[in-house]
């Protein structure tokens, strides 16, 4: 018996321990490769937004996959994130000088404000179970695309100032407008580098691999596999909903910034409902609740596009076949138990050779 | 008369919504499914629609019913190959492909069609008059929103006396109650589930035609936001409810409307959804809507 | 009847409302007692005016023909249901205003008719989530993988264990819930019960689908469960050698009105119970 439970551990931390090496390999190789000026430019200016996807999916793993609810405004979550963050560093620009503390503070805040939009969205939807719960996702997802679109902010001597709807800061001497409503933020300082990506995907991890094996994230898919039965042992369902809810936009928030902190130019238009679908398609590729099957699904799936721009008009559409085709395959139970024999089959075999 | 103008806009804009919504709602009702590419059926309705009309010249009313024809066909083959293999899957998967499908279209659209705007001609057009002129000219009602108001009207009467009277509507309304019970009472489930998708893909057709011919831009994603507004219209009557959809729709349609005129362009979808979530909060079940108990 | 566990009969005692108790549970009040508790569906009364009270110590059977109101009876103890008439005490306290959570951590644990375990995760898990409120560290300690996660953790799986080996099930702590065989599901689902430490265990047809054999081990467990946790349960069975051989106290719905109450021997000796079970042909 003893024996056994050794197994399991070793089984469980072996696919943690893997994924974790497959990140620090990958790591090591691009970077080595990127400073020997090895990598394609094409590939080369992709390496920050990888990371954001990577982090983002395995964001939105933890909400779909472990509590088993479907987020459809994840992009939401990744757009408050990136305004927070890029508002924050563009603020911060002369206070603070080194790039990487820049970087890591504005990280931090686009996570608190993501975390901060996860509680205020979280505390209606997360009542709704489901379908609705998808929907109004989606809803709050929508919104918060109307709201940024309508902010202008704007820094001087003074501080910073903010309006809604219409532009009315009378900026100060010496101010100027960091965000203005739906031109977005025109001149982002990049100071996200491949190396910090690499880190955010490490610490999401780690922070999800701990949270999923621990007291609360028992719980958590508790409420995945059986509400009632839950409930009926004394899980608190909203107090756990929230808690993955919660860190999963925390961590798309991250991802936001980092993102936002990569590129030129950043407008809220950006992170839309196809965002959070091409987020979701990641998720779905790689597998529910698959940690390693995100990475992989979101890395290949943004590269991808940039190596083979010749198919770029069928891109979309190839996704939305691969979404029904992975649903159907893994849902039906007739292609289900055919795969399953077959696998079964071929394991058989290699057994037996 | 401006607020009156808002206001019959708003209903009009009400009436397509609650002609879409009734496609969720039945296919919810019956199915427990979210058909999120219903929105999608719409936009292919109103391509279908324009091309009979505007490239091959034939008469409006045979490019509705050319694009109700395809619509019911697509929507029949849409249940057929994705949704029916998961009758018994999770609503998360079946959710999932019913978002991949909504993509394939517009997609597909988009390749066959290219994302360049079509303008959806007016057909609508009496005497060189768009408009029913009142009050010496002050006020202007189109064609094409007395037009939608009689269509919804008159097809919430048909659906109603077609549930309550027709074996088939019948068949329905036990599918929705209880499939498994509806079985045993021979009634062939898959049938029923196949028909409902076939009427509301045929409403789907007409709802796009008639937002095409008040909001004539037509691409590839033209029925996408129409489609989540239509749904929030559902759940806001109630799913599962034909007079809900009705006044749902209606009610969210004017709500759009003067949040538009009266608030902001730019916030009036915020509105919209804010007005969603309230709803889902307040009474999860909507205006009309019936409590579901979840057995244990 | 093969599978008999010998034993005394209870003697049953009034209680100040219209209940009887065990009489060795007389000197306190009873773990739960419900007074003229009722629930309406739409138009349809699925339970009325039910009265029960069951000592702290008290093996008590809910019997009934199907569709008698019995599931959800335990419904409304548990609130899955909101009751619309009448109040529940539990160990003296009115749970009004609390969700299945709350009752559950004021003491009150289920089995499910429809067996509802959390079948991805393995056995164990399932037995730690029973435990959940009594393994003390939160989200942080988990996250950072503080002293207190392994502590608690270390202190949590001996504690399943040894919960699992009620039912000797420990070899199967690390197999996956839903892979069980059925009867194991129902014994694991009484184990997660038990796991949250509660003063009144509802067990829903614990028998259902199991061999005499089982049966009659399962009553052994049963009883041995009141025995070393010193609790109170209340089952449903339609498996009447487990009810009348272990129920000290047994009240019977139809169409959800309670037409009998008191001991075994009462119950089987009672003509309104046996019209309600074999159909009103006598007068």
């Amino acid at each position: 018996m003893k024996n056994n439970r050794k197994l399991r551990l070793t089984k469980t931390s072996r696919t943690n321990f893997l994924t974790y090496l497959m990140v620090i390999v990958a790591f090591v190789v691009l970077n080595s490769m990127s400073n020997a000026g090895m990598l394609k430019s094409a590939l080369q200016g992709q390496l920050v937004p990888i990371c954001a996807y990577v982090t983002m999916a395995l964001a939105l793993n933890l909400t779909v996959g472990v509590l088993g609810e479907l987020s459809l405004g994840h992009a939401g979550f990744m757009s408050v994130g990136a305004f927070a963050g890029a508002v924050a560093a563009s603020a911060m620009r002369d206070a603070v000088a080194a790039e990487p503390v820049r970087l890591a503070i504005a990280l931090v805040i686009g996570a608190a404000f993501a975390a901060l939009a996860g509680v205020l969205v979280g505390i209606p939807v997360l009542r709704l179970n489901g379908d609705y719960l998808a929907i109004v996702t989606l809803a709050f997802g929508e919104i918060i695309k109307s709201i940024i679109n309508n902010l202008y902010i704007g820094v001087d001597a003074r501080g910073l100032h903010a309006s809604f709807v219409q532009n009315t800061i009378a900026l100060g001497d010496g101010g100027r407008m960091i965000l203005s409503g739906p031109m977005g933020i025109p001149g982002v300082t990049k100071i996200s580098t491949f190396t910090a990506g690499f880190i955010l995907i490490m610490v999401t991890l780690v922070v999800i691999f701990n949270l999923v094996n621990s007291r609360s994230g028992r719980a958590i898919m508790a409420l995945r596999d059986n509400r009632i039965a839950a409930e009926s042992v004394g899980i608190n369902v909203t107090k756990y909903k929230m808690m993955a809810f919660v860190t999963s936009a925390a961590l798309a928030g991250a991802a936001g910034a980092l993102f936002a902190l990569g590129q030129n130019t950043i407008i809220a238009s950006k992170f839309d409902f196809n965002q959070s679908i091409l987020i979701l398609v990641f998720v779905v590729l790689g597998g529910q609740g698959r940690m390693w099957g995100s990475i992989i699904a979101a890395a290949a799936l943004t590269v991808l596009p940039e190596l083979l721009r010749e198919f770029a008009d069928y891109r979309m559409l190839v996704y939305a076949i691969v979404l029904i085709l992975v649903m159907l395959l893994t849902n039906n139970p007739t292609l289900k138990g055919f795969f399953e024999g077959l696998a079964a089959k071929v394991k058989k075999s290699e057994k037996g050779a | 008369m401006t607020f009156l103008s808002h206001l019959i806009n708003g209903i009009s804009l009400g009436s397509v919504y609650a002609i879409i919504a009734l496609g969720y709602t039945m296919v919810y009702g019956i199915a427990k499914m979210l058909n999120f590419a219903h929105g999608d059926v719409i936009m292919v309705g109103a391509y279908i629609c324009f091309f009979a009309v505007a490239t091959y010249g034939l008469p409006p009313i045979v490019g509705v019913l050319l694009a109700m024809v395809v619509c019911t066909a697509l929507g029949m083959l849409i249940e057929r190959l994705a949704y029916k293999p998961l009758r018994q899957a999770p609503s998360l998967a079946v959710l999932i492909t019913a978002i991949g499908v909504s993509y394939f279209l517009q997609n597909g659209a988009q390749l066959l069609w290219s994302a360049n705007n079509k303008m959806f001609p007016n057909f609508l057009n009496f005497g060189g008059k768009t408009g029913l002129s009142l009050f010496d000219g002050q006020l202007t009602i189109s064609w094409t929103a007395i037009v939608t108001v009689v269509a919804c009207v008159v097809i919430m009467i048909a659906l109603t006396l077609f549930t309550g009277k027709t074996r088939i509507g019948k068949a329905m309304r036990a599918c929705s109650e209880d499939k498994g019970a509806a079985e045993l009472m021979g009634i062939n489930v898959n049938t029923t589930i196949s028909v409902t998708f076939a009427i509301g893909s045929a409403l789907a057709a007409i709802a796009g035609v008639l937002l095409c011919s008040a909001y004539p831009i037509l691409v590839p994603t033209t029925g996408s936001m129409p489609g989540i507004k239509a749904f929030t219209a559902a759940v806001f009557g109630g799913i599962g409810s034909i007079p809900g959809a009705l006044l749902g729709g209606v009610l969210l349609g004017v709500i759009e409307i003067f949040a538009k005129a009266y608030i902001s362009t730019q916030l009036s979808d915020a509105i919209v959804f804010a007005v969603l979530i309230i709803v889902l909060l307040v009474k999860p079940t909507g205006l009309l809507g019936k409590q579901i108990r979840e057995k244990v | 009847m093969s599978n008999t566990i010998k034993r005394e009969p209870t003697k049953l005692v009034p209680v100040p409302s219209r209940n009887k108790i065990p009489e060795r549970d007389a000197d306190k009040h009873p773990i739960m007692e419900c007074r003229h508790l009722g629930i309406d569906f739409g138009g349809l009364t699925a339970v009325n005016d039910l009265d029960l009270a069951i000592g702290r110590t008290e093996i008590a059977g809910l019997i009934g023909p199907n569709g008698a109101g019995k599931t959800t009876v335990f419904n409304l103890l548990t609130k899955v249901y909101q009751p619309t008439r009448g109040t529940i005490l539990l160990d003296g306290v009115d749970t009004h205003n609390m969700n299945t959570t709350q009752v559950n951590m004021a003491g009150i644990a289920r089995t499910f008719q429809n067996i509802r375990l959390f079948s991805n995760l393995s056995v164990e898990d399932n037995v730690k989530l029973g435990l959940h409120n009594h393994i003390k560290y939160g989200m942080w300690q988990g996250i950072f993988r503080l002293p207190g996660y392994w502590k608690e953790e270390k202190k949590a799986h001996e504690r399943a264990l040894e919960l699992l080996s009620i039912f000797d099930m420990q070899d199967l702590a690390d197999a996956k819930a839903g892979s069980l065989p059925y009867g194991a599901q129902r014994r694991l689902e009484i184990v997660r019960a038990l796991a949250t430490e509660p003063k009144l265990l509802l067990l829903d047809e614990p028998a259902a689908g199991m061999n005499p054999s089982e049966t009659a081990e399962l009553m052994e467990n049963i009883v041995k469960i009141r025995d070393t946790f010193n609790i109170a349960v209340l089952l449903i069975e339609h498996d009447m050698s487990l009810v009348m051989n272990i129920c000290e106290g047994i009240c019977v719905l139809d169409f959800g009105q309670t037409i009998a109450k008191g001991t075994p021997e009462e119950i089987q000796n009672n003509p309104e119970v046996i019209k309600a079970y074999l159909g009103g042909r006598k007068e």
